[in-house]
């Protein structure tokens, strides 16, 4: 399979514009020279030793890379007798999560194509927050487009977009989500691209944007792929990641695509349930589609309009996915599955309790899907040893507070209930 | 069958129009179907023929529109939230196609994708339109198109803008037909006060590349920046000062009132040009 799919080399090198039927440039022209010019650039920071010397140097000296794994027994008993799960820290990393991986590498790429404003969009605001501190470190101007319902719900990260010296632009058009954030961005890009570098903060968009950005985060699961080595002698039996661009999913399974006996499982918003058709589950409900300069799976009707998507989580709440997880999806790689909301919040509670460790409720999505696997899972130990589980936890949960408070009833007081006669409590 | 065997209808407008006693530039109005209702939208395009426009473009509302500005966002919004569908665009295109002036489809590819490439040729092809405008899909990626719509008999009407290198303007002058639509600046569909040198210089590179017409859009709105296109380019595309007219209007009489006026300003202006020399 391997073969047929990277035409003979590596599905972790492979190159865009396409992979198998996706991805491509379904842009306005007037994008194409820009799109031209970042992958001429790219192409020569990766020929070049320094480029790869100093974004490193920002990895460990500003980043905090490598970023630690961590074991988690507690929360490994409820996922199955036997199973060991250990979480790939990205939450430790400046700005706390995983989003700053790509951003550096970008804004180093801006400098060298001599643009002085960059722009960005953003759902929970982590990928916002990220743009915003790469641009505050580099000296340049930043933007942040942001769906107006996200900017209520991730109000905190506003804030820190601001006091980076941000501005954040509320979007008040269609869903007030992440897609919408995106039109803008384009719009803006469109108007402005001889000065301007669009910050795509994931691995969707035109041509180069989903393989450069995979490049830029798959130092996690090289990382991740020595620590576990290191930790148990071998290689873990399933990688498992949050799904809604897909960076954090592709950052990780990217240093395991090579290895065909590790099960690769991606995890989307299944929201409030399939059937009940407030989700963002491309895979489970969606078809193929044109969003955002790439074809790929999409959320959309029958004439073609984007469906809207819906998540607890406001970084899986994007009706489209990056173009190299629909081409694992189609040639079976990786699999796809659903958690709903509920499932979600309930593995961010245990977690919580567990270990100690808020996660963000875009990783909790993965957590919950390592719940989900418990049970086959207990069956792919190999020579009588424990089948290990890595989950990237991607992002740390501070953003998130507010949203399970809410969740779990902790900002009001409950209501007090009051005994009918007769009735006892 | 190659290219040159296929006949294309808003070739032949924009030819007679240069060639006409009075040459001149073309008028290519856009408005976009299901708004203010679908029979309204039909009522505006004949409205805007008769008024002087002399291609049609037929904007299929589409969810996230990223070439377009706030002006036309508001009004495909509005006929998506009353539920027009793509088969209403087919509909509408057949009851204009005799009003007398060459309707192109201008759509995002998302839709022509999902309702099938060759589908949508052949619908669009019975239903008497001559072809598509697609902001976002690029000859490159539209070997399906160029596929359907020679087996079709569609024009294509493919986008350069000034960021468009040399090799790049030969390649969708190559691709297109029909027209090239010539992007007057960087950025979306909206009225703007100057048009910009950056238009003319463009259509002069687009024909050096060997485009035998090119229409301008993007920003033009008055009959003075009409004028000014129309003497150097084979056509003046206005979409966002037309839709304004119906959008701003209290109900539908006075909307097509309104667009009248709008229009038959545009068309004065286009006829009062001072051609360049070819």
């Amino acid at each position: 399979m391997r073969e047929v799919l990277a035409g003979g080399g590596p599905l972790a090198r492979h190159e865009g514009p396409y992979f198998g039927d996706f991805g491509g440039r379904f842009v306005p022209e007037a994008l194409i020279a820009a799109l031209d010019e970042l992958e001429t650039y790219y192409r020569k920071a990766l020929a070049d030793p320094s480029f790869a010397d100093e974004l490193e140097r920002l990895h460990r000296t500003y980043t905090g890379r490598p970023s630690p794994i961590t074991e988690v027994p507690r929360f490994a008993r409820h996922v199955g007798d036997g199973v060991r799960v250990f979480l790939k820290r990205e939450d430790l990393n400046h700005t706390g999560s995983h989003k700053i991986n790509n951003v550096l590498g970008q804004a180093l790429l801006v400098r060298r194509m001599g643009k002085r404003r960059v722009i960005a969009e953003t759902g929970a605001g982590q990928h916002g927050v990220a743009t915003a501190t790469a641009a505050a470190l580099l000296d340049l101007e930043c933007t942040i487009y942001m769906g107006e319902e996200d900017t209520r719900r991730q109000a905190l990260n506003v804030a820190r977009m601001e006091l980076l010296g941000a501005t954040v632009v509320p979007v008040t058009v269609g869903a007030r989500t992440l897609k919408d954030a995106i039109n803008e961005a384009l719009r803006d890009w469109v108007a402005n691209v001889e000065t301007t570098h669009y910050l795509l903060g994931t691995v969707t968009g035109p041509h180069p944007f989903p393989e450069m950005v995979r490049d830029f985060h798959k130092v996690i699961g090289e990382e991740a792929r020595a620590q576990v080595l290191e930790e148990t002698g071998h290689l873990p039996e399933a990688v498992v990641a949050c799904v809604g661009g897909g960076s954090n999913a592709m950052g990780i399974f990217n240093a395991f695509l090579d290895d065909p006996q590790v099960r690769l499982f991606g995890f989307e918003a299944g929201g409030e349930g399939i059937s009940s058709g407030r989700h963002s589950a491309r895979f489970s409900g969606g078809a193929p589609g044109v969003l955002h300069g790439a074809r790929s799976y999409l959320l959309q009707d029958e004439d073609g309009q984007t469906l809207p998507s819906h998540s607890v989580s406001a970084g899986l709440d994007y009706p489209s996915v990056g173009p190299e997880h629909a081409w694992l999806h189609d040639t079976g790689r990786a699999q796809y599955r659903p958690v709903t909301d509920d499932e979600a919040m309930e593995a961010f509670r245990l977690l919580c309790r567990t270990e100690g460790i808020i996660p963000a409720i875009e990783s909790a999505h993965a957590l919950a899907g390592a719940i989900q696997l418990g049970r086959e899972a207990q069956g792919w130990g190999q020579d009588g040893r424990p089948p290990v589980l890595l989950v990237n936890l991607s992002g740390r949960g501070d953003k998130d507070v507010a949203t399970a408070a809410a969740w779990f009833g902790l900002l009001e007081p409950e209501p007090v209930v009051k005994a009918d006669e007769g009735e006892q409590l | 069958m190659s290219v040159t065997d296929v006949r294309s209808a808003t070739g032949e407008r924009l030819d007679e129009l240069a060639a006409g006693p009075a040459p001149r530039a073309a008028l290519v109005g856009y408005l976009p179907v299901g708004f203010p209702t679908v029979p309204g939208s039909a009522r505006a395009v004949r409205t805007m023929v008769d008024a002087g426009v002399d291609v049609v473009e037929l904007g299929i509302p589409y969810t996230d529109p990223v070439m377009d500005g706030p002006v036309i966002q508001a009004a495909a919004n509005r006929a998506l939230a009353q539920g027009t569908r793509v088969a209403d665009t087919l509909r509408v295109a057949e009851q204009v196609a005799g009003a007398g002036a060459p309707v192109l489809v201008m759509t995002y590819w998302n839709i022509v994708l999902r309702y099938g490439v060759d589908a949508f040729a052949r619908d669009l092809a019975a239903a008497g339109g001559a072809g598509l405008i697609t902001p976002d899909l690029i000859p490159d990626e539209g070997a399906e198109w160029l596929a359907a719509s020679d087996a079709h008999g569609l024009d294509r009407v493919f986008l350069v803008a000034p960021s468009s290198t040399p090799e790049r303007l030969a390649s969708t002058v190559a691709a297109s037909r029909g027209f090239v639509y010539a992007a007057s600046t960087m950025g979306v569909t909206g009225e703007r006060t100057t048009v910009g040198d950056r238009a003319e210089q463009l259509v002069a590179a687009t024909r050096a590349a060997g485009a035998a017409r090119v229409c301008v859009g993007l920003g033009v709105s008055r009959p003075e920046q009409a004028a000014e296109v129309a003497g150097y380019a084979d056509g003046v595309i206005v979409g966002s000062a037309l839709v304004r007219a119906l959008l701003e209007a209290p109900d539908e009489a006075s909307g097509l009132t309104a667009l009248e006026g709008v229009v038959r300003g545009l068309a004065d202006g286009v006829r009062g040009a001072v051609r360049a020399p070819r």
